[in-house]
C-alpha cells in the first residue's frame, strides 16, 4: 500500500529492486506488475514504462497485460472503493441502474477515481451475496437490496464523514 | 532430408513432412481449408477457428496449428464442420461494421471473400457492436477498429518482424481491441509508418492516409505545374492491380497512365537514386579517407530513419546525411529543374508515387524543404495510383508504352534496383571503385547482396581500400545489426538498411495480396525479379554514367558533396522520445 510518506525517488529505487529481483526469471512481467502495484497502489504510465525498459519488453506488451487482468489498475483507487456487482443475480435485479447512478453522481466510469481521490468505481463479478441482490461494496461495507434512489444518501454518508474529519 | 508421414485427408492418402500442419498437408493435396487469421510465417496462432477440421479428437481442431502425424485421419468437410465454421463466421460478422460498399478493401477483403465462399446469406446473431473512434492523426496510417476482426496479424508483424511493437491486443472479452498503449494515437507512438500492418491486414481495418483528393485538386488547378515522380518498386507491382501476374514490370504503361491522368511531366525517381549514389558514395569515400564516423548507414528508407531516431538515437551520426531519393528529387525539381525551365517554384507541385507509407510522413518533415517550399507536396502509394487510374476510367492494359520525360528522364540500372533489398548496396558498389580511383572495375552483377536472406555481407577491395558491407531488410534484422554496431562488435564500413522485408518492392503502400497467395510464393522474390530484369536490359548500369546526373553537376551542383549539393540534397536527424507521457489518453 502506498503510505504517501516516502519520496518518489525512493519508490523508483524500490521499483528498480523489484525489476532486478525478477529480471532473469521466466514470466517476470506479472509478478513485477503485481509488486509494483503493491508499491504504488496502481500502475501509472511512468511505472509501466520503467518496467518495460527494465525487462526489455515493449510498453505495448506491458499495457496489454495490465488491461487483460482485472487485478491490475490503471488509475489510483479512491479512499473509498466502490464495487458494483454486475453478476447475473444483481444484473437482473437492476444493478445496471445502480451503476449508472453512481457513475452519474461521481462523474467517473469503472476503473476511474474522482479527482479529490475520495471515491473509485469498479464493476465486479458476483461477490457471493446474491440473496441481497443488487449489491454494492464500499471498502468492506456491503449494501444490499438497493434501488437507484438509495445511492445519493449512501454516498452523502461518506462525504459527510470525510467533511467532519477535516 | 526431412522425414515424411502418411496421413489421410478426406479419404485421400497424403504424404507430408514431419512438423508440417494439417493445413499445409491439405493444401499440397489440393484441398482448401478456409482460414482467416493465419498468415504463413507471420501469424500462426490459431485465433479465429475458421480452419477447424475433424481429426478424430473430442472437439474439432484448428488445421493451421494441428501437426500431422503418421496414420492421422482428417475430415475437412462435413455438415457439422460446415455449420460450425459458418457459425464462427457469422459471429465475427455480427460484430463487424459491414459497410462493404464504401470500404477500401471491398473486392480484396479476406472476410468478404470467406462470407461468399461459406455462403453466408443471413447473419443470425445480433452482436453487441461497439463504436470506436477512427485514428487518422498519423500522416501515414489510418486505423479503424470497427472493421478489425482481431486476427492479430498486424500485432505480430509490428512486434516480431519489425520489433517496433506500437500496437497490441488490449483489454479482454468483448472489449478486446487492437490499439497502442494508453490508447495513444499512432502518431505519438514509436510507429515508424512502415505500413507492414496494412499489407497483412485481411480486412479494411488499416489503410493509408489517402492523398488522392489532394492530387485530383492539384491536377485540376490550372495555375499549378504538377509533376510526378515514381519510385522503382511501383512499376514492379502496380500491374497486380490490373490482373498481371506478380513480378510483371509495367513501366511503359504506368508512365502512359500518369500522362493520361494529366501530370505535366512524368519523372523517374531512379534518376535521384543515381544522384543519391553519387552523394552517398562520395560521403563513404570521404568518411573512409578522413576517419569519419563509420559504418556509414543508408538513409533512403524513412521507416528505418524513424526507427533509428527512436531506438538508436545515439547512432544518428552513422546515418548518411543524404536525403532519400524521393526528397532529393523533389528538391532538384524545385531548384535545378524550375530554374532551367523558368517555372516559378511557388507554382510547382511535386507528387510522388511510392511503394511506401512512411514516405508520406517523410514528406511532412519540416526540415525537408530546402528551397523554402516542401521538397514533395503529396505522396500517393502504388495502391492509390491504381485507384486513381480506375477512377479516371483508364484502360490500363490497353495503353501503349510511353517513356519518362526529359530533362530528368534517364536512369541507370543501378537506380532501378534501389527498390529491392541489397539494391542500394549493389548500386553503391558499382560506383565506389570509380569514385575512389576514377576507373570502373569489372563487377556489375554483385550477386552476394541480392536475395532475401535476413542479413547479407560482402567484402570488396578497391585500390587497396577494403570495404566490408552488410545489408539488412525488415527492422528486426536492422535491430540485430544495430545492436552489434552499438556494442562495437561490427567491423563494417557500410550498411544498407530498408525498413520493409524484401525492401521497397514489399513496402506498405504496395498492392495487397491475400494470405492464400502469400502461402504459395515469396512476394519479395517475385517482385524483385521485375527490377533485376529491367536492370539487365539497360545499357547504362552504373549511377556515375547517368548523363542526366552528370549534366546536373555540370550545370548546377558542381561537385558531389559540394556546398550547393549539401544545401539541397542533404539533411539531418533528431532523437525522438518513445511514448512521451503527456500524450497518454484516458
Ligand atoms: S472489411 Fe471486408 S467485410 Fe468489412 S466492410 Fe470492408 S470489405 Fe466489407
Ligand atoms: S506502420 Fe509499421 S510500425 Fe507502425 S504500427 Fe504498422 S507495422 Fe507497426
Ligand atoms: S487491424 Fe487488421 S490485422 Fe490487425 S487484428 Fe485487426 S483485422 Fe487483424
Ligand atoms: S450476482 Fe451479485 S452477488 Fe452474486
Ligand atoms: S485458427 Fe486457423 S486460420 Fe485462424
Amino acid at each position: 500500500m502506498s503510505c504517501g510518506c516516502c519520496s518518489t525517488d525512493n519508490k523508483v529505487q524500490e521499483l528498480d529492486k523489484i525489476i532486478a529481483k525478477y529480471k532473469d526469471t521466466r514470466g517476470a512481467l506479472i509478478p513485477v506488475l503485481h509488486d509494483a502495484q503493491e508499491l504504488y497502489g496502481y500502475l501509472p504510465m511512468s511505472v509501466q514504462k520503467r518496467i518495460a525498459e527494465g525487462l526489455g519488453v515493449s510498453l505495448a506488451e506491458v499495457y496489454g497485460v495490465v488491461t487483460f487482468y482485472t487485478q491490475f489498475y490503471l488509475n489510483p483507487k479512491g479512499k473509498y472503493k466502490i464495487s458494483v456487482c454486475l453478476g447475473t443475480a444483481c444484473y437482473v435485479k437492476g444493478a445496471g441502474e445502480i451503476y449508472d447512478k453512481i457513475s452519474e453522481i461521481l462523474n467517473i466510469k469503472s476503473g476511474e477515481c474522482t479527482s479529490d481521490g475520495l471515491f473509485s468505481l469498479d464493476a465486479c463479478r458476483c461477490i457471493g451475496a446474491c440473496g441481497l441482490a443488487p449489491v454494492i461494496m464500499i471498502n468492506d461495507d456491503v449494501y444490499g437490496r438497493l434501488t437507484a434512489d438509495d445511492i445519493p444518501d449512501i454516498i452523502r454518508k461518506y462525504q459527510e464523514a470525510e467533511a467532519a474529519a477535516v | 532430408m526431412s522425414e515424411f508421414v502418411t496421413l489421410t485427408i478426406d479419404g485421400k492418402e497424403v504424404k507430408a513432412p514431419v512438423g508440417s500442419t494439417v493445413l499445409e498437408a491439405a493444401k499440397s493435396a489440393g484441398i482448401n481449408i478456409p482460414t482467416l487469421c493465419y498468415l504463413k510465417d507471420i501469424n500462426e496462432i490459431g485465433a479465429c477457428r475458421m480452419c477447424i477440421v475433424d481429426v478424430g479428437a473430442r472437439s474439432f481442431q484448428a488445421a493451421c496449428m494441428y501437426p500431422v502425424s503418421e496414420g492421422l485421419k482428417v475430415i475437412t468437410n462435413s455438415p457439422k464442420i460446415r455449420e460450425t465454421r459458418k457459425v464462427t463466421l457469422e459471429l465475427i460478422l455480427s460484430a463487424h461494421e459491414r459497410t462493404c460498399l464504401s470500404c477500401v478493401r471491398s473486392l480484396n477483403c479476406e472476410l468478404q471473400k470467406l462470407a461468399q465462399e461459406l455462403n453466408v446469406q443471413d447473419i443470425r446473431y445480433e452482436g453487441e457492436t461497439q463504436h470506436y473512434p477512427i485514428d487518422d492523426l498519423s500522416h501515414s496510417i489510418v486505423r479503424d477498429p470497427n472493421k478489425c476482426i482481431l486476427c492479430r496479424r498486424c500485432v505480430s508483424v509490428c512486434k516480431e518482424v519489425q520489433t517496433v511493437s506500437a500496437i497490441e491486443t488490449i483489454d479482454r472479452g468483448y472489449k478486446t481491441i487492437v490499439a497502442s498503449p494508453f490508447n495513444m494515437p499512432l502518431k505519438d507512438t514509436p510507429c515508424v509508418n512502415c505500413g507492414q500492418c496494412i499489407v497483412v491486414c485481411p480486412v479494411g481495418a488499416l489503410r493509408e492516409k489517402s492523398s488522392i483528393e489532394k492530387v485530383w485538386d492539384a491536377l485540376s488547378n490550372e495555375d499549378l505545374h504538377v509533376v510526378v515522380q515514381t519510385a522503382p518498386a511501383v512499376r514492379a507491382a502496380i500491374g497486380e492491380e490490373f490482373g498481371y501476374p506478380i513480378g510483371t514490370p509495367v513501366t511503359g504503361k504506368m508512365v502512359a497512365s500518369l500522362k493520361k491522368l494529366g501530370f505535366a511531366k512524368v519523372f523517374d525517381t531512379d534518376t535521384a537514386a543515381d544522384l543519391t549514389i553519387m552523394e552517398e558514395g562520395t560521403e563513404l569515400v570521404n568518411r573512409i579517407k578522413n576517419n569519419g564516423t563509420l559504418p556509414l548507414i543508408t538513409s533512403c528508407s524513412p521507416g528505418w530513419i524513424k526507427f533509428c531516431e527512436h531506438f538508436y538515437p545515439d547512432l544518428l551520426d552513422n546515418l548518411s546525411t543524404c536525403k532519400s531519393p524521393q526528397n532529393m528529387f523533389g528538391s532538384v525539381l524545385k531548384s535545378y529543374y524550375a530554374d532551367k525551365m523558368g517555372i516559378d517554384r511557388e507554382k510547382m507541385f511535386v507528387v510522388s508515387v511510392m511503394p511506401c507509407t512512411a514516405k508520406k510522413y517523410e514528406a511532412e518533415r519540416p526540415e525537408l524543404a530546402s528551397t523554402g517550399f516542401p521538397d514533395v507536396d503529396e505522396v500517393i502509394t502504388t495502391r492509390e495510383l491504381a485507384q486513381m487510374i480506375k477512377e479516371a476510367g483508364i484502360d490500363f492494359r490497353r495503353l501503349e508504352d510511353e517513356e519518362f520525360d526529359d530533362p530528368m528522364g534517364e536512369a541507370t540500372g543501378a537506380g532501378v534496383i534501389f527498390g529491392a533489398t541489397g539494391g542500394v548496396m549493389e548500386a553503391a558498389l558499382r560506383s565506389v571503385p570509380y569514385l575512389l580511383t576514377g576507373k570502373d572495375d569489372d563487377n556489375v552483377d554483385i550477386n552476394v547482396v541480392r536475395g532475401v536472406e535476413d542479413i547479407k555481407e560482402a567484402e570488396v577491395e578497391v585500390a587497396g581500400v577494403k570495404i566490408k558491407a552488410a545489408v539488412a531488410h525488415g527492422l528486426g534484422n536492422a535491430r540485430k545489426i544495430m545492436d552489434k554496431v552499438r556494442a562495437g562488435e561490427a567491423d563494417y564500413q557500410f550498411i544498407e538498411i530498408m525498413a520493409c522485408p524484401g525492401g521497397c518492392v514489399c513496402g506498405g503502400g504496395q498492392p495487397i495480396q491475400p494470405a492464400s497467395v502469400r502461402s504459395d510464393m515469396d512476394l519479395r522474390v517475385e517482385r524483385a525479379k521485375a527490377l533485376y530484369q529491367e536492370d539487365q536490359n539497360l545499357t547504362l548500369r552504373r549511377s556515375h554514367q547517368n548523363p542526366k546526373v552528370l549534366k546536373m553537376y555540370e550545370e548546377y551542383f558542381e561537385t558531389p558533396g559540394g556546398e550547393k549539393a549539401h544545401k539541397l540534397l542533404h539533411t539531418h536527424y533528431v532523437a525522438r522520445e518513445n511514448y512521451p507521457e503527456d500524450k497518454a489518453q484516458k
